[in-house]
């Protein structure tokens, strides 16, 4: 097998070297090549696959490459001289009036210039010969996967090898098992061993694969096993072996669901608490039923987007930084909105909390209208940064996507800071006066207008925060804060309005309970359920999980 | 605070009274103009949720007729568009619907995206005798005298697709998860993929349907769900999520670890238009199945992408010349068109007797010449199935030789249906 | 009633109820015609002041602040349209007894609950009945465990939102997403005539005469002046010996009825009845239409529901792009320029004026201190009370 990595290191080789540069004109192709790309010009489709199986088994790259082009359709030939030649189409381009392609030639891609488009004839790419070129290239793919730097795509190969299960492969996978130091890659390539040996092998090399099976946990080995365990030809111990590993692998699978349901749950709580934390203490502790925070996540989720943009345009080569930048751009621009909504409007409304929502709501409208007018109405494209994409694998079975967990720590840290200011700073005794004793305050010195405008742009500015997580997880669109908005007023109220404990808990409990009833009602009975179990609770504590005690309930 | 108040009332009734004053000049009727410009209908979402893709069709349809007023309009009369917008709302198109046929008298109306956008209008149409170009894919099992359907009925883009999977070429895939918004497309469109792979022999077991509602947002446990239905191999999925979905939809597949090798999903509702706001990189190597691709290599096609890119820049539109053209766009497009040969083959802006001349009419579209089906109101189309490129665009795998016939009654559901308005009126028994 | 307003009340009657309708009869070239589709657009509008009374009796007098009343209209609008559905019988697309979107649901028989929507009666019963009892169920459960103020908005919007996902589930039977729709006739008459259009505005138009003087009536009678009070101080009420509860589930019920009626009137003149008038959005626009008319005045809330859905038609056509904008701008003057909506600003234009002329002031003084306490209400902050 190392000669064909090695072949393979020369292609990549000379994949990077400058494409037009050092071309030596190619010697005559051996004649069954010749006649080969005869064929593949000419009309008889027999001809043309076999054409496809001669040049495919030279297994040679640049022939492979040949016909990955030609599967693209970017093969032409043409008439010169009397002969028919085979080339390779590359860019196109419109020169006065007429099209022009420039084109290479078949083996070794040395260029033979721009020529007219009218005086190339396509090979066609039909069907069938695609079909024969798929399995030659497939092959290869999967070679160069399996020797690819990231491990999740060497993990991806195993995955279809081992779907695959051709009795080919043994030996590659054997090889790469050898040489593969990713512990999760190491696990998917012994599973494709093992499920390969379990489609081929001997019976008694078939009860050691049904046994590894059932100790990697392979869940993708069940319908096989479930065959084998039914097959009357096969042997006593291999179907007994079979039974084993199924019941093994079925019991790990419950294990596996409990875990990611728990995740699942956590993740769902932690993007409740995230949106519900800046309405609690808008909402909480103001007493402003913001329908615009809502808004105030889509202009957060904008701010990521423009500032990806400006990442992209200006340092592509930190792009995958932008998202540090983004998380306290989006947590400004939101807090600067909410601060001039403040102070230029909702100042004028405190103590009249419904008409509030009057206000916020006709400023919602705006705040859409006007990012649908100034973005586009579709929606925009927030790429995740390559930390955030793909997963970290913690049990056979279960991969954690790294977006998820790194929102679960957003919520927390947000939360925390939250906490911090509110309850370790006398910013935060300032603001708990006001909520408390407005008045009282104001006597003793407090500047009430600094302090509501400040609050209210904090709010904003984690509603912001939270538009710029979500981009992580679903669309960037002008009506992104509608989707959300009811369940973060629903948070809020079941956790006892003014009470951040009592936001924590709901955003965990409503979590919890939508992922835990979810695989039992479907998504939307599932939510059905919750919102009237929600109904329901406040019958129990019409003012939620905390409620305010003494003097002040009765607000 | 309460002189505050006070001038900002006397501010704020003048305001009023001048937009209350406006108001009530609103009921006017225009007198019907036989020299002036002749005026058609735009009625496609601008707000509200389906604004995401329907603002793209007012853009083109604008364009079109930019176009064709440029070269002298028709029958000498330049077209003057009516924009309304019916702002997502299934009622308010209706009512805007009724306003452009009995107010603004228009001749013709573009619009509708949504099954129940086109179905609240149904009857402002047929019972006013309008004429609407509807230019979205859509369930079929609908045949209106009064509706020309520009876009692809299910045998025309669900059926092909399916196939595709199923060939040794697309990989001979066994097992289908079907998974759809909850709404009337994705239900009759499954419920023909399903008649349509029994027939082909795949089991009961190895096809699975799901349901997700409207701008569902959080797909763990379905992914999940799939990930089990895929274990051992040979499956696909068959995806007619709608819009916003589908987003977290494919993040989630990434990220759970199923590929586009392993698992592909044949997506019948995403298209380059809703791609420009996707991070394409869970998308790449995925399929989906339409009758028009940006990547058409047809020179009315490039045509058209240089025209609508340049339209978008010299409009000022959002994205300007960074925008894509898609399939609906194609067919909003070719559809003003249609109607406008229609309209110089009768001489005269008459719904009946352009609906007449609009059977069997044929344009130079950017996806190919295309052909107005000669009785049943829909359109013959080529098949394109297409893979995700990284830039959002399609690498076309495969497309049908010629045009493809529409059935908007489907052979595998409704075989005894036909939909047929020369001989017959509308949909029609066949007989055994 | 003072005689003044019954005038005014009668005078509106006849101008909505019987002049609009000739003027839609004349012929169309004549300078007072009115024409079907205008006439067909004052019926949805009225259809929706209907729902604006009730809606601001229960907030504009009781103080209870509903996110959820596009429930109760759907309910209602639901019911005639299961009628309406059931009356198309075999003349629908597919040919068959069943509506047509059970024919692609793979639905076999006519469900059970839709078997009775067979009979007019039932029909007229349950537009009235269903929104009212499950009013009374939810209102129940709410009024007695003493949820209010703010947590009672934020559960009928829950409930409006639950309401709208199951209405969206095909399994329910009820059109899903696309509803109902594509009605031919309504107790045999052609809905397409213009003669049955115009009809169904003077049953519309009588039907808000009728709940205006019905709510009226309420707020004239010693309940009403109760209303008021559990609006201003529930817990004073409370002490004094009244049952809070029965009396803001009493206006619920009212309120839940009119909408039903409301939308049982809609559904026939605009032909289509969808889940997305049931959802969060159109019920917190229903709100807003009660706010921006006058809250606390019966006659802001008609003026509201008219003007707001006027004015949003109008803008929809002429500014399509900005429209939003304009709205947007206007809930917002509103609020900060207009707190007790048009009819208080037009009330306090009033005696202003007369002041300036010099006119009795006493009267309009007494009329703005009697409107304006119904913007700011009793609600503070939580916890803001010391």
């Amino acid at each position: 097998m190392r000669p064909r990595f090695l072949v393979l290191l020369s292609l990549v080789a000379w994949l990077a070297a400058p494409a037009a540069g050092h071309a030596t004109p190619a010697a005559a192709p051996p004649p069954d090549i010749a006649r080969a790309l005869a064929a593949l010009a000419g009309e008889d489709a027999d001809k043309r696959e076999a054409a496809v199986a001669v040049l495919g088994r030279t297994r040679d790259p640049k022939w492979l490459r040949f016909l990955a082009a030609l599967r693209e359709g970017s093969v032409y030939s043409r008439t010169r001289g009397g002969k028919t030649e085979i080339v390779v189409g590359g860019s196109k381009s419109t020169r006065g009036d007429q099209d022009v392609i420039e084109i290479a030639a078949a083996y070794d891609r040395a260029p033979l210039g721009a020529v007219p488009l009218a005086a190339l004839k396509e090979v066609p790419a039909d069907r069938r010969l695609r079909l024969a070129v798929k399995p030659f290239l497939d092959a290869d793919e999967t070679r160069a996967q399996l020797a690819d730097p990231d491990p999740a795509v060497r993990r991806g190969a195993a995955v279809k090898l081992g779907n695959q299960a051709e009795a080919g492969a043994v030996a590659m996978v054997e090889e790469a098992l050898f040489k593969e130091p990713d512990r999760w890659a190491r696990h998917a390539l012994a599973e494709a061993l093992a499920l390969i040996r379990l489609a081929h092998g001997a019976p008694d090399v078939r009860v050691g694969a049904a046994r590894a099976l059932g100790e990697l946990h392979s869940a993708s080995a069940v319908p096989a096993l479930q065959r084998l365990a039914a097959d009357a030809a096969a042997s006593p111990a291999e179907r007994e072996a079979a039974v084993l590993a199924i019941r093994r692998i079925e019991r790990w699978g419950l294990l596996t669901a409990a875990v990611e349901t728990g995740f699942q749950g956590a993740s769902l709580a932690s993007i409740l608490l995230l949106m519900a934390l800046g309405l609690a203490i808008v909402f909480g502790l103001m007493g402003v039923i913001n329908m615009a925070h809502g808004e105030l996540m889509a202009l957060g989720a904008y701010a990521t987007f423009v500032v990806q943009n400006w990442f992209r345009a200006a340092w592509p080569a930190w792009f995958d930084a932008y998202f540090l930048v983004a998380l306290p751009v989006s947590f400004l621009v939101a807090g600067a909105v909410g601060l001039g909504l403040e102070r230029g409007v909702i100042r004028f409304l405190y103590g009249r909390p419904l008409e509030t929502l009057l206000l916020t709501w006709g400023a919602s409208l705006i705040i859409q209208q006007g990012l649908r007018l100034w973005f586009g109405a579709a929606n925009v494209d927030v790429s995740a940064p390559a930390w955030l994409s793909g997963g970290v694998p913690v049990m056979a079975g279960l991969t954690l996507p790294y977006n998820r967990v790194f929102i679960i720590a957003l919520a927390a840290v947000s939360v925390a800071a939250t906490y911090w200011l509110l309850f370790r700073t006398s910013a935060g005794l300032r603001i708990r006066a006001v909520t408390q004793n407005r008045a009282m305050s104001a006597c003793l010195g407090v500047r009430a207008g600094v302090v509501d405008a400040t609050t209210f742009a904090f709010g904003a500015g984690l509603a912001g925060l939270a538009g710029c997580a979500l981009t992580q997880i679903g669309n960037v669109g002008p009506s992104l804060g509608q989707n959300y908005i009811v369940d973060s007023f629903m948070v809020v109220v079941t956790g006892g309005v003014g009470k951040l404990a009592g936001t924590i808990l709901a955003a965990a409990g409503l979590g919890g309970l939508t992922k835990g009833i979810e695989p039992a009602l479907g998504a939307v009975f599932g939510k059905v359920a919750i919102l009237v179990g929600v109904i329901l609770f406040l019958q129990r504590r019409p003012a939620g999980l905390f409620a305010a005690r003494g003097r002040n309930a009765e607000a | 605070m309460v002189e505050y108040s006070r001038r900002g009332f006397i501010k704020g009734g003048l305001a009023a009274g001048a937009v209350l004053g406006a108001g009530l000049g609103f009921p006017h009727v225009l007198p019907a103009q036989d020299k002036g410009p002749i005026k058609i209908g735009v009625l496609h979402s601008l707000s509200g949720t389906m604004a995401i893709s329907e603002v793209s069709l007012r853009d083109v349809v604008l364009m079109a007729v930019e176009e064709i007023n440029a070269k002298g309009g028709v029958l000498g009369r330049k077209i003057q568009p009516v924009v309304v917008d019916p702002a997502s709302n299934w009622d308010l198109f209706a009512e805007k619907a009724k306003q452009l046929l009995l107010q603004e008298k228009v001749a013709v109306v573009f619009g509708c995206w949504t099954s129940v956008s086109r179905k609240s209008v149904l009857p402002v149409f047929e019972n006013n005798n309008g004429l609407l170009f509807y230019p979205v894919q859509y369930e079929g099992e609908e045949c209106s005298r009064n509706v020309f359907y520009t876009g692809a009925t299910p045998n025309q883009q669900l059926i092909p697709g399916a196939e595709y999977l199923m060939s040794k070429e697309g990989g001979g895939y066994k097992k289908f998860y079907l998974l759809g918004t909850d709404y009337v497309f994705p239900r009759t469109a499954n419920k023909i993929l399903r008649a349509f792979l029994r027939a082909k022999g795949v089991p009961a077991d190895n096809i699975a349907e799901e349901y997700t509602p409207f701008n569902h947002q959080d797909y763990q446990t379905i992914v999940g769900k799939i990930k089990r239905f895929a274990s051992g191999g040979g499956a696909c999925v068959l995806s007619t999520i709608n819009g916003d979905s589908n987003v977290p939809f494919y993040k989630e597949f990434g990220n759970q670890g199923l590929r586009s090798e392993n698992a592909p999903i044949m997506a019948y509702s995403v298209a380059e238009d809703e791609l420009r706001g996707m991070d394409t990189s869970a998308l790449v190597g995925h399929l989906a199945a339409w009758n028009y691709f940006q990547s058409v290599e047809t020179a009315n096609n490039k045509k058209f992408v240089q025209a609508f890119k340049a339209y978008a820049k010299k409009a000022n539109l959002p994205g300007g010349d960074k925008r894509v053209t898609d399939d609906p766009m194609e067919a909003a497009y070719f559809g003003v068109y249609i109607w406008k040969q229609a309209v110089e083959k009768a001489k005269s802006f008459e719904v009946d007797a352009v609906r007449k001349a609009v059977y069997g009419q044929t344009f130079a579209a950017p996806s190919g010449t295309i052909k107005m089906h000669e009785y049943n109101h829909h359109t013959y189309r080529p098949v394109l199935i297409g893979e995700i490129l990284k830039d959002g665009q399609f690498k076309i795998v495969t497309r049908t030789k010629g045009l493809v016939e529409p059935e908007p009654w489907s052979k595998y559901t409704s075989p005894d249906k036909g939909c047929d308005w020369v001989k017959q009126k509308g949909t029609y028994q066949k007989k055994a | 009633m003072p005689r003044r307003e019954t005038v005014a009340l009668g005078i509106a009657a006849v101008g909505l109820a019987v002049v609009l309708p000739v003027c839609n009869a004349l012929p169309a070239g004549s300078p007072l015609a009115v024409s079907n589709f205008t006439l067909n657009l004052f019926g949805k509008f009225l259809t929706y002041a209907i729902l604006a009374l009730g809606l601001d009796l229960l907030w504009g007098y009781a103080g209870v602040l509903s996110l959820g009343h596009g429930v109760f209209f759907g309910l209602g609008a639901y019911a005639m349209g299961m009628h309406l559905m059931l009356e198309i019988g075999a003349k629908s697309v597919y040919q068959s007894a069943l509506p047509d979107f059970m024919v692609w649901n793979q639905v076999k028989a006519l469900p059970l609950f839709w078997r009775p929507f067979h009979s007019v009666p039932f029909t007229l019963a349950a537009i009235v009945l269903v929104p009212a009892l499950f009013g009374l169920a939810f209102g129940y459960l709410a009024f007695r465990s003493r949820i209010r103020g703010v947590y009672f908005a934020i559960i009928t919007q829950a409930l409006a939102l639950s309401a709208w996902l199951v209405f969206n589930r095909n399994e329910m039977k009820l059109g899903g997403t696309n509803g109902l729709a594509d009605f031919k006739t309504i107790f045999g008459y052609p809905l397409n005539q213009p003669g049955t259009q115009r009809a169904l505005y003077v049953v519309t138009a009588l039907t808000l005469v009728a709940a205006y003087a019905l709510c009226r009536w309420i707020t004239l009678t010693r309940a009403g002046k109760v209303l008021v009070a559990i609006r201003d101080s529930e817990t004073r009420v409370l002490f004094s010996g009244y049952s809070p509860a029965a009396y803001k589930l009493f206006v619920f019920v009212v309120s839940a009825a009119l909408a039903g009626v409301a939308g049982a009137l809609y559904a026939p003149q605009v032909g289509i009845i969808t889940p997305a008038k049931i959802g969060v959005l159109p019920s917190i626009e229903m709100v807003v239409w009660v706010a921006a008319g006058g809250r606390g005045t019966l006659y802001g809330a008609v003026i509201g529901a008219f003007g707001v859905n006027w004015i949003q038609s109008w803008l929809t056509t002429s500014y399509p792009d900005l429209w939003l904008l304009f709205l947007g701008g206007l809930f917002m003057g509103a609020v900060l320029f207009f707190p007790d909506g048009i009819v208080g600003a037009l009330g306090r234009l009033a005696a202003r004026a007369r002041r300036l002329t010099g006119g009795p002031t006493d009267r309009a003084r007494l009329d703005a201190a009697l409107l304006s306490p119904a913007a700011p209400g009793p609600a503070r902050p939580p916890g803001s009370e010391p």
